[in-house]
């Protein structure tokens, strides 16, 4: 086979992989979304949020120490200990969902039955309170995280492929173990919507919230609910990126990757989220690959938008998105 | 049975009627200076069709939504089963079984006419969210128990040919049909209809009329409606309230509240001579 085909292949591959880990951050937004038809402008802060807390519980941080510091003028940094990652991560799930209540209790509960774009207003000035206190809470320094995920290249892979076809394909561990991980996320999330009661009235408070209550759900169940999971995709997205680039403030800019991912899987299908993940990472590599060269390359900062630019013109629902019925 | 002062009485069909289900008393709401309700007090018996009626704006659906815990009011009590019943969220009255459909039709629009029903079912579904997922042991004894009793009621109410459509798509009196067939499936012990006939035309009035006596009829259902059309209310209920300006003004068998002066007077205006 030429090379040419070869690392088009590689990179078709790499491509996938990187559209799993768009997916994972494009999961969170259509689960708030479907949920409460609103969208979520704090995932991305929710997701650096998580890996902080991820990273501040591991290393035994002292939370608000510069405060704390700052105010009794004592030096406290650190508890001294490790966590051990297990642990680490069912206590962020905690915080998380501490997380989910306080915003159902202090915001939500205060915005039922207003319109979508006040609580979108509400989500912005939610992700910018929390990015304010995920750095009171932890410190802006960039952190490394490691929760023992395998990293770097795959040499299995590299081996086989060098001597069955003379060229040793590049595949990250971590996006390996990123893809199987997405798979199992997805199985849950779709057995849990489709066939628990929980996943049928999530959808039911999604459609009406008055009809809903008139059935006998609790709306702030529910949403305590959604945000809790959407905090466990958070923390699940934060804990893959912030392996492979480092915890720090431009985690919470992945969110703007998932807008494209949105707008061609639809806002409302989580199988579109997988897909539109995939579509846009595998695109955009081998856009860069084929005509990036034509072109000066950087493609990649923005084939994904004007992808989605398009298929605002073309399709507004998206691949998977329901189509929107209005009888008149 | 839930009241020691009476144990009820016989409808002129020949219906048995039982002690008080639902008893509303001295019922005053307020929406900052409006009073929408103006001490108000009846009662609900059991197995009966009890109709609240009204010109526009006399406050019934502010009766409905006390009843069904969308309104609190600020004075009087509201007792179910002979118990005095505390301010509750209208998730909580729905799951103590009282069902209601709207005026303005509120149905899961994405959702199937099937799945819309079966929404109907959540109260009754016990079984762990491990278990519902793997559709294993408990849970998959109350989904098919569930799901008989969802075709049961779809069959009763004939709409079996859009059991799969989304409702989004139907027709406005087909719409009102889901509806009441979620509100059915619950098996409520009190099911409130607000308006179930408004915007309709004659034919899908009857068709409506007839499956609130059959739903009475047939699994004993206790009805509480409300309307404004006077004639099918009359036709239909055992007992009714009329309202008017937020105050009762009659209360009582069909023919005696049409006799009544008060209420021709609400209804057809008074001569001023």
């Amino acid at each position: 086979m030429p090379e040419q085909l070869l690392f088009a292949m590689e990179v078709t591959l790499n491509g996938l992989m990187a559209g799993v880990m768009y997916s994972l951050v494009a999961l969170g937004f259509v689960l708030i979304f479907k949920a409460s038809g609103i969208f979520n402008y704090a995932q991305g802060v929710m997701a650096l949020f998580a890996a902080l807390t991820l990273v501040g519980i591991m290393d035994g941080q002292v939370p608000f120490s510069h405060l704390i510091n700052a105010i009794f003028g004592t030096e406290v940094h650190n508890f001294g200990w490790h966590v051990p990652a297990f642990l680490a991560i069912l206590l962020t799930m905690v915080v998380m969902v501490g997380f989910a209540w306080a915003v159902n209790r202090f915001v939500l509960r205060h915005l039922v039955n207003q319109e979508p774009i006040i609580l979108f207003m509400a989500t912005i000035g939610l992700a910018y309170f929390l990015e304010g206190f995920g750095d009171l809470m932890w410190g802006s320094d960039i952190k490394k995280l490691d929760v023992g995920l395998p990293q770097g290249i795959n040499t299995a892979i590299d081996d086989v492929t060098f001597n069955l076809l003379g060229y040793g394909f590049f595949i990250d561990n971590l996006d390996i173990v990123a893809t199987v991980i997405a798979i199992i996320l997805v199985t849950l999330l779709v057995l849990f919507s489709q066939y628990t009661k929980q996943g049928r009235a999530l959808r039911a408070v999604a459609d009406d919230h008055q009809a809903a209550l008139s059935v006998g759900i609790s709306l702030n169940m529910i949403w305590v609910l959604v945000w809790s999971i959407a905090g466990f995709v958070a923390l699940v997205a934060g804990i893959m990126w912030g392996a492979k680039s480092g915890v720090q403030f431009s985690l919470s800019l992945i969110a703007l990757k998932a807008l494209p991912v949105l707008m061609l899987g639809g806002f409302t299908s989580i199988p579109g989220a997988i897909v539109g993940g995939l579509i846009i990472g595998v695109g955009e590599k081998l856009f860069e690959f084929i005509v990036g060269p034509m072109v000066g390359g950087a493609t990649e900062n923005w084939f994904a938008y004007v992808l989605a630019l398009l298929f605002l013109v073309f399709r507004p629902q998206g691949l998977f998105g329901e189509k929107i019925i209005e009888r008149v | 049975m839930l009241d020691d002062t009476s144990d009820g009485y016989i409808t002129t069909d020949g219906r048995r009627i039982g002690g008080v289900l639902m008893e509303m008393r001295n019922i005053t709401l307020r929406f900052g200076g409006v009073v929408a309700i103006k001490d108000i007090s009846f009662d609900i018996r059991e197995g009966e069709i009890r109709a609240i009626i009204g010109p526009n704006g006399a406050g019934k659906s502010s009766m409905l939504n006390v009843i069904s815990g969308f309104y609190h009011p600020q004075e009087g009590e509201v007792l179910f089963e002979g118990k005095p019943r505390p301010p509750m969220k209208p998730y909580q009255v729905a799951r103590q079984g009282i069902a209601r459909t709207f005026q303005n039709i509120a149905l899961f629009n994405g959702m199937s006419v099937l799945d819309n029903v079966m929404t109907g079912r959540l109260t009754k579904m016990n079984a762990g969210l491990l278990a519902q997922g793997l559709w294993y042991g408990k849970a998959e004894r109350e989904e098919t128990e569930n799901r008989i009793k969802a075709e049961r009621v779809i069959d009763f109410l004939e709409i079996q040919h859009i059991r799969k459509t989304p409702v989004g798509r139907l027709p406005y009196g087909l719409k009102k049909r889901v509806e009441l067939a979620r509100a059915l499936v619950a098996e409520p012990r009190l099911l409130l209809l607000d308006e179930p006939m408004a915007g309709m035309n004659v034919e899908e009035k009857e068709d409506m009329s007839r499956f609130i006596l059959d739903v009475n009829d047939e699994f004993g259902t206790t009805i509480a409606l409300i309307e404004h059309d006077m004639g099918v209310v009359m036709d239909l209920s055992d007992r009714v309230v009329v309202m008017d300006y937020g105050k009762k003004i009659g209360d009582g068998p069909p023919d005696e509240v049409r006799a009544n002066q008060d209420v021709i007077d609400a209804y057809l205006g008074v001569a001023h001579d």
